[in-house]
C-alpha cells in the first residue's frame, strides 16, 4: 500500500541503483512498513473500542495516537530508504513536510465539515448531536454573518486605497535621497509590531475619545465630536487605518523591490523620447510595475480575508456588529456560546467562498496582467 | 538589496526652482510618513512613564509636559526600585513572554527545518505522488496559505482537548509551524532555484550522498535565505493572537493574549498597559532594526523575477 502512495522518482536514468538493494534489504523495509503501519491502525481501534466503552482497556487522552503516527511516519522514513536506496533518500526531503501538512490540515478540515453537522455546545454536558444542515439554514437566516460577509468586501477594497499609499512610499524610497535606509527601516517598523499591542497603543489609547492626540488632533480640525468607534462607518473605516497601518509597509517593500529591478534604460529612453515624469509614471513605470502590483495585492488580500485580532481587541466588532469580519465574528461566537457546531459551520462556508474568490482573483489577475502587456 | 544611485534625476528637473520645490515635496512626504510611523510608539513609550493625570490630559513631552514617573513599570515589577522586589505581576510577565519566545522560536525552527527540506526536495527531484506531481504538491503547500486561522481554529479545539494539548506551548508550536510553512516554502524554493544544479552534481561525482551533498555543499549557500525565512516566521508567530486566544488559557499564554486581556474592572490603567506593549514590541523592533536586511530580503523573495 504504501509503495503506490509514496512519491516514487520518475528519472528512468536514476532506477538503476534500486536494483543493487539486496531482496533482505528489501524485505526488512517492507516488514517494518507493515509492522508500523499495522501498529498505527491497533492503537487507532484499540482507542476507538476503549471510548467507544467496548472494551476497558485503553488511553485516557487520543494523545497515544499522536505519538503513534509520528512512529509511523519515521518507520515509514526508513522504510522508503531501505527498500527504494537512493529513490527513497529523495523521498525523504519531500516526506515530513508532507506528513506533517496532511495530519494538520486535512484531517481537522474533514473533522471540522463534520462538527459543522453538529449541534455541539462545549461548556454543556450533553455532548454532541447529529443534526444535519440546521446549522446551515441557521447560517443563511443570520443576519450578522451576512454583515460580517459584507464588511469583509469593504475591508478588501480598502486594499486598493492602501496599494496608491504604498505605491508612493515606494517611489518615495526610490528618489535620489539621503538617509534612504534610516527611512526604510521606519517605514518597515509598523509591520513588526504586534496587531494586538497595535491596537491598545492606537485603537484604544491614541483615538481614546476624551483624551487621545487623536481625537485633540480631530476636535482641532474642526471634527465637533471624535468618537472615532462609536457610529458605525466611522468605526469601520478606523478599524482599515490601523490595519493599513500595521500592513501597508508589506505591499510597500514589495513595490519598492520591484522599483529597484526595473532597467534604468527604460527610463532614460522615456527621458530622451520628451516624456514629462507623469508621463514616464503612468506610460512606463506603472505598466511595468504591473506583475509586482498584483502579487503584492493578491497576498495583501489573503492576509486580510484573515482580519480578526485588531477587531477583537478593538472593538470586539461593536457598535452593534458593524466592524465584524468574519474571523471575529466566530471567535465571539464561540466565546459567547461555546457553539462549536455553528461556528465551524460559519469558518467552513467561509472557507468555501475564500476559496472561489482567491481562485477567481489568480485567474483574472493572470488574464489582467496578460492583457495589459 | 542593494541601495541603486539614481544620476539621472537631477538631470530631470529643469528648472533650480522645481528642482527644490521637488525636494521640499520628497522630504516633507518621507517625514510626515516617518511621523505617522513612528509617533504611535512614541506615544506608547512616553504614556508607560505617566501618571494618571498626566495621560486623561494628554501631555506628550517628557520634562517639559510632564514628570516622567516609574509608574507604569513598577506595576509590571520591572522599575528600578521594583525590580529586586518579589513581583507576582513580573512573573507572570515572564512566564508569558518565556512562553511567547518558546512556541515562536520552536515554530520557526520547526518551519525551516521541514519546509526547507521539502523545498529542496521540489526544486531538485520529480516526484510522482499517487497522480501529483511536483506542481501540483507545491501547489498544495503554497495553497495552505489562504486557508484562514478561523477554520482550523474549532476542530483544533476539540481535537487538542481530545489529544490533552489543549493550553500546551506543544500545541501551538504545531499550529504556528503550518502557519509559516508556506512562507517558508515559497522562500526557499526560490532561494534554492538560484543556487547552480552543477554544484550539487559535482558534489555527487565526488563521492557525496545526496544529503550530504545537502548539508555540506547547499545548505551553507541557503543559510542567508535560511535567516531571512526565520526571521518572517519569528515575525508571524511572536505577533499571532487568533490561535492563542482560542486555545491557550494558563499555561501556555502568550504576551499577545497577556496585552488583549488588561482590562481591569476600575477601567483601563493606561500607563501599565503602555509599559506592557512596549515590552511587547521591543524584541521585534530590535530584530526589525538589526536584521531588517533579511527581512526584506524573505518578503521579496519571488515577488520580482
Amino acid at each position: 500500500m504504501a509503495d503506490q502512495t509514496l512519491p516514487t522518482n520518475a528519472w528512468p536514468a536514476n532506477a538503476a541503483p534500486s536494483d543493487l538493494i539486496s531482496p533482505g534489504r528489501k524485505r526488512l523495509g517492507r516488514t517494518l512498513m507493515a509492522a508500523a503501519t499495522l501498529g498505527l491502525l491497533a492503537v487507532i481501534a484499540v482507542q476507538i473500542l476503549y471510548k467507544t466503552e467496548v472494551d476497558t482497556i485503553g488511553f485516557e487522552t487520543w494523545r497515544p495516537v499522536v505519538y503513534a503516527y509520528v512512529l509511523w511516519g519515521v518507520a515509514l522514513g526508513i522504510g522508503q530508504v531501505l527498500t527504494r536506496g537512493e529513490d527513497g533518500q529523495r523521498a525523504l526531503f519531500l516526506l515530513p513536510a508532507l506528513l506533517f501538512t496532511i495530519a494538520m490540515v486535512i484531517f481537522p478540515t474533514l473533522f471540522g465539515f463534520y462538527i459543522a453537522l453538529t449541534d455541539w455546545n462545549l461548556s454543556s454536558f450533553s455532548g454532541r448531536k447529529f443534526n444535519g444542515l440546521d446549522n446551515f439554514w441557521q447560517m443563511l437566516a443570520d443576519p450578522y454573518y451576512r454583515n460580517a460577509l459584507f464588511n469583509m468586501v469593504l475591508y478588501v477594497l480598502a486594499v486598493l486605497v492602501e496599494y496608491v499609499i504604498a505605491f508612493g512610499l515606494a517611489l518615495l524610497l526610490n528618489a535620489q535621497i539621503r538617509a534612504r535606509k534610516f527611512f526604510r527601516v521606519v517605514f518597515l517598523m509598523p509591520l513588526m509590531l504586534s496587531p494586538v499591542a497595535v491596537s491598545w497603543m492606537i485603537g484604544k489609547s491614541l483615538m481614546e475619545y476624551r483624551f487621545g492626540p487623536a481625537a485633540t488632533l480631530a476636535r482641532q480640525l474642526g471634527w465637533e465630536n471624535p468618537a472615532f468607534f462609536s457610529n458605525p462607518i466611522t468605526a469601520r473605516i478606523s478599524i482599515m487605518v490601523l490595519d493599513a497601518w500595521t500592513f501597508i509597509p508589506f505591499m510597500m517593500i514589495m513595490l519598492l523591490a520591484g522599483l529597484q529591478a526595473m532597467s534604468r534604460e527604460v527610463l532614460e529612453a522615456a527621458r530622451v523620447d520628451g516624456a514629462n515624469a507623469w508621463q514616464t509614471f503612468w506610460q512606463v513605470t506603472f505598466p511595468l510595475m504591473l506583475p509586482v502590483s498584483v502579487t503584492a495585492i493578491i497576498l495583501r488580500i489573503i492576509f486580510k480575508l484573515k482580519l480578526a485580532d485588531i477587531i477583537i481587541t478593538v472593538t470586539s466588532g461593536g457598535p452593534g456588529g458593524a466592524t465584524d469580519s468574519v474571523s471575529s465574528f466566530i471567535y465571539r461566537e464561540y466565546r459567547d456560546r461555546s457553539n462549536v457546531g455553528y461556528g465551524t459551520m460559519l469558518a467552513m462556508a467561509y472557507l468555501i467562498i475564500i476559496i472561489v474568490f482567491v481562485t477567481w482573483l489568480l485567474k483574472f489577475a493572470n488574464r489582467f496582467v496578460r492583457n495589459v502587456n | 538589496m542593494s541601495v541603486q544611485t539614481t544620476e539621472y534625476a537631477a538631470s530631470e528637473i529643469r528648472s533650480p526652482a522645481s528642482f527644490f520645490a521637488n525636494r521640499v515635496f520628497i522630504y516633507g512626504a518621507l517625514v510626515f510618513w516617518a511621523f505617522i510611523c513612528l509617533f504611535p510608539i512614541y506615544w506608547t513609550i512616553t504614556t508607560s512613564f505617566k501618571t494618571a493625570v498626566d495621560v486623561t490630559q494628554g501631555h506628550l513631552i517628557p520634562f517639559v509636559d510632564f514628570r516622567p514617573d516609574w509608574k507604569g513599570w513598577r506595576s509590571l515589577g520591572l522599575s528600578p526600585d521594583s525590580i529586586f522586589r518579589t513581583s507576582t505581576v513580573r512573573d507572570e510577565f515572564i512566564k508569558r513572554f518565556m512562553n511567547s519566545v518558546i512556541t515562536s522560536v520552536g515554530a520557526s525552527s520547526l518551519a525551516i527545518v521541514i519546509g526547507s527540506l521539502a523545498a529542496y526536495g521540489l526544486t531538485r527531484y520529480r516526484y510522482h505522488f499517487a497522480w501529483f506531481k511536483n506542481e501540483d504538491i507545491s501547489f498544495f503547500f503554497l495553497s495552505q496559505l489562504i486557508l484562514p486561522p478561523v477554520v482550523l481554529a474549532l476542530p483544533f479545539l476539540v481535537l487538542y482537548r481530545e489529544v490533552g494539548m489543549l493550553d500546551t506551548r506543544i500545541g501551538l508550536i504545531l499550529l504556528y509551524t503550518l502557519m509559516v510553512l508556506p512562507i517558508v516554502i515559497w522562500i526557499m524554493r526560490d532561494q534554492f532555484n538560484s543556487i547552480p544544479v552543477e554544484l550539487e552534481e559535482a558534489a555527487l561525482v565526488d563521492g557525496l550522498s545526496i544529503w550530504g551533498a545537502f548539508f555540506r555543499i547547499v545548505m551553507p549557500i541557503a543559510l542567508p535565505g535560511m535567516v531571512a525565512a526565520f526571521i518572517l516566521a519569528m515575525v508571524l508567530c511572536w505577533n499571532e493572537y487568533f490561535f492563542a486566544a482560542l486555545l491557550t488559557s494558563t499555561d501556555a499564554k502568550t504576551i499577545p493574549v497577556m496585552v488583549a486581556s488588561q482590562t481591569g474592572s476600575q477601567g483601563i490603567n493606561w500607563w501599565s498597559m503602555a509599559a506592557l506593549a512596549t515590552a511587547a514590541i521591543t524584541p521585534l523592533a530590535v530584530i526589525g532594526i538589526a536584521l531588517e536586511r533579511y527581512l526584506i530580503m524573505g518578503m521579496t523573495a519571488g515577488a520580482v523575477k
